[in-house]
């Protein structure tokens, strides 16, 4: 009967279906978030390219699109509609499919068990059903595309009265627009079942000695981005019920009395405030851009310290950093709506509330210049990206300081220095971390190398092409560039600028190509891919003390017990310039 | 082993904890099912608290915000539906104090009384909708039946969630598969039906006060 727990090795399930489909195995369960991400990323890419084309080229007319879209691009040149749809589905696919899915349910669900020396998630099933509930939301989502009018038109803040009112506002705004709100309403189900999971297993499944102090940074920004996923998610959840009544059920949550749309009065709406959804989104929206910007800090934090040799600079600091952030973050969502006439004394608030973010953050970055100081670097790709991040985290963070203020947000919150600030810190930068992850983590994975070659080479391509594509746009706004239009070529003047345009137009060619790049190096690799050893990196972390891949239960039936922090490089005194987090305690002295 | 008693027993005190050599406090994953039961439990307890806060800022915010919000009338088997409930509560605790004296038959009987009553609370909230669409209140009547409609209907999807935990528990319990692993299963419907008894008494206060 009650025979304690025998310490055995728990064997794989066998059949096909049951191991790598319907798999309750966590690893398994990254590889297929991280998939659909990968599949999410290059849909998102290719209709930004779409929409540069069109940008530059407003007038051509390009047979392909005429096949793809029969009424939308009836003689192969796009309307303005179908360009606001791409532009809907690009924004909306990359956030909610390739930046909140990729760097927490993808690294996060196949490294965190294992770095906490857990078998597996905490509820196994609640996370397989978490993954498919994703791909369904994703299947509705790209369904949009397909039905009649096509995809939404309202953008992926999805702002009503435009979102609310059907088919007379646009083509894409009838049956395309309610599966947008399904799709999302879905995926906050999905984000809620791995919210749960994550908090679950990081705070009850860590194994002996791993306090929460000597937790790498990764496994706190998986934790926190869980907490502001698990808060956020809910809140965006029920706005979507709001506004799919309003559409379904001619309710009057978000809609006002008196509008008049394609010469059509509404009358059967009345007394409902655009700006409540406005409110409910962004209270999800804002703590979003930190879910998927903070695993990305924990792997940058992660590989600056492994590949400087040296204990990140300030651990405790950068622990309180990612929890302030996550806190402020539900504080400041009123700095997305200056615009909207709310009174200057809250839009005040929001401001200053939205600088004190720039300490937590501040602290950050210069705790990683702190780790990178006399460190002895290896630049390895995996460390380039990580490197690039920072750069990327700080530029971006920059014009946000100058978006933060009311009186400057005004001027440029409908141009393109938005567009070029929140694709910096929110799109690269995250999409850098998860480069970082997949080049850092690929030989636990497969047991392989990726090639380093193919990766400097991607590295720099897209480093360089990424700069090129949004430095530019800061200036088109700072020049009064109007974002979201289809095209500029009518409008005076902005004629200077389509010179630009057309410049940051073959930059994202350029750096759409280099990620061709990516995907051969990632499949190449996993078959002829140099064999790497159990630690390449002679990192610390557990993840690095099981083989590659790692077993079904990850330590075979073996259960770890942790005697130092994560980031114990060059401890004076050691013959080596690491000490495992598993080493036997007295080995050395607690830093 | 396959005494009630025994199982009794177990259940009463709950698994046994993992081994001395695999530590406590800092914890090791694999005894710790029960206690990470507890806090997905919680978690998932503070994400329904959250959609109701939604919810409810955005009651509050649209009705102040314009003049055509309408008192609608409540159906008076909202407050028959409350008793159910609440006894539904109570009588769910008596269950499991009849299980701390060992008693299974008694935990049986009370259990699968609160489990009838939760189905009972969903047909009373059944008639109270259909007596609502009979005097003609819809969803899109007004901004305080909207609100009506959406609470009790989230509500009511949560309530659903929980009658199938009561039934899954209660099967289980009366086909004598009530094992010491079940002992959470118990502990966590009992928490989230009384969670969602308290969830019901405040959406009854924000409607008879303010809707």
């Amino acid at each position: 009967m009650s025979s304690p727990i025998a310490q055995h090795a728990h064997a794989a399930p066998q059949g096909f279906i049951r191991r790598y489909v319907f798999s309750k195995d966590h690893k398994v369960i990254g590889i297929q978030y991280y998939m659909l991400g990968l599949f999410s990323v290059f849909l998102g890419m290719s209709l930004s390219l779409l929409m540069r084309y069109h940008m530059v080229n407003p007038n051509v007319s390009v047979k392909w699109f005429a096949w793809l879209w029969p009424t939308a691009a009836s003689g192969g040149v796009m309307t303005p509609e179908l360009y606001l749809s791409l532009m809907t589905m690009h924004g909306t696919i990359m956030v909610f499919f390739v930046l909140t899915t990729v760097p927490q349910s993808g690294f996060g669900n196949y490294f965190l068990p294992i770095q906490i020396g857990a078998e597996d998630m905490a509820f196994p099933t609640l996370n397989m059903l978490s993954f498919w509930t994703t791909l369904l939301s994703l299947i509705v989502m790209v369904a949009a595309f397909f039905v009649q009018g096509g995809a939404p038109l309202s953008g992926w803040t999805g702002y009503p009265p435009l979102s609310g009112l059907g088919r007379i506002t646009g083509p894409g705004e009838g049956m395309g627009q309610t599966l947008w709100i399904l799709s999302i309403a879905i995926f906050c189900g999905a984000s809620l079942m791995g919210a749960i999971n994550f908090i679950a297993t990081t705070v009850d499944l860590r194994c002996k000695g791993l306090t929460l102090m000597r937790m790498p940074l990764t496994c706190w920004t998986w934790l926190v981005t869980a907490i502001l996923g698990l808060l956020g998610f809910a809140v965006l959840l029920a706005a979507g019920v709001l506004l799919l009544l309003d559409r379904l059920a001619a309710t009057s949550f978000f809609l006002p009395a008196g509008l008049f749309v394609s010469d059509q009065i509404i009358t059967n709406h009345q007394g409902g405030s655009p700006l409540l959804w406005q409110h409910l989104f962004w209270f999800f929206g804002h703590p979003e851009v930190y879910i998927a910007i903070l695993p990305g800090m924990g792997v940058t934090s992660q590989l600056l310290s492994t590949f400087s040799r040296k204990p990140i600079f300030g651990y405790k600091a950068m622990v309180y950093a990612i929890l302030s952030i996550g806190f402020l973050g539900f504080l400041v969502w009123g700095h997305h709506m200056f615009m909207s006439g709310m009174n200057p004394y809250s839009a005040m608030a929001f401001s200053v509330l939205t600088m004190c973010i720039g300490v937590p953050s501040a602290i950050k970055t210069f705790n990683w210049i702190g780790t990178l100081w006399n460190g002895k670097i290896h630049f390895d790709t995996a460390m380039m990206f990580a490197l690039g991040f920072v750069s990327l985290f700080v530029t971006g963070g920059v014009s946000g300081i100058f978006l933060g203020q009311p009186a400057l947000d005004l001027y440029f919150h409908d141009t393109y220095f938005v567009v070029g600030h929140f694709h910096m810190i929110m799109g690269v930068a995250a999409i850098f971390g998860m480069f970082a992850g997949t080049f850092y983590w690929f030989p636990k994975v497969t047991g392989k190398f990726m090639n380093e070659t193919l990766g400097k080479i991607h590295f720099y391509c897209t480093f360089i092409g990424v700069y090129a594509i949004f430095t530019p746009m800061h200036y088109l706004g700072i020049a009064g560039n109007p974002r979201r239009y289809s095209a500029f070529t009518d409008v005076e003047y902005l004629g200077k600028l389509i010179p630009v345009h057309q410049f940051m137009t073959y930059a994202a060619y350029f750096t759409a190509a280099a990620q061709i790049i990516f995907v051969i190096n990632l499949f190449w690799s996993v078959r002829k891919g140099k064999p790497a050893p159990i630690n390449p990196w002679n990192a610390t972390t557990l993840e690095w003390t099981v083989p590659s891949p790692p077993p079904f239960d990850n330590f075979a039936g073996v259960h770890p017990v942790v005697n130092h922090g994560p980031y114990e490089y060059s401890v004076p005194g050691e013959s080596q310039d690491f000490i495992m987090q598993n080493d036997p305690a007295q080995v050395h002295s607690e830093g | 082993m396959n005494m009630a008693g025994s199982l009794t027993h177990d259940i009463v005190k709950g698994p046994p904890p993992p081994p001395v050599e695999w530590g406590g406090g800092g914890s090791d994953g694999r005894g710790a099912n029960r206690r990470a039961s507890f806090t997905g439990l919680f978690v998932l307890l503070a994400a329904s608290t959250m959609v109701f806060a939604a919810f409810t800022s955005a009651f509050v915010v649209r009705r102040g915000l314009s003049n055509d919000w309408a008192t609608m009338p409540k159906p008076p088997i909202l407050l028959v539906n409350t008793a159910v409930l609440l006894i539904s509560s109570l009588v769910l605790d008596q269950s499991r104090r009849a299980l701390k004296r060992g008693d299974r038959g008694q935990f049986n009987f009370w259990w699968t009384g609160a489990t009838a009553l939760g189905v009972l609370f969903l047909v009373g909230q059944g008639v109270a909708w259909l007596q609502l669409k009979a005097a003609g209140i819809y969803v899109s009547t007004n901004p305080s039946s909207s609100f009506f409609y959406v609470l009790t209907a989230s509500h009511a999807f949560h309530l659903l969630g929980g009658v199938a935990a009561l039934l899954y528990v209660d099967v289980q319990a009366w086909r004598l598969r009530l094992g010491p692993a079940k002992r959470t299963a118990i502990d966590v419907t009992a928490i989230f039906w009384h969670f969602l008894d308290g969830l019901w008494l405040y959406l009854m206060v924000l409607f008879y006060v303010w809707g």
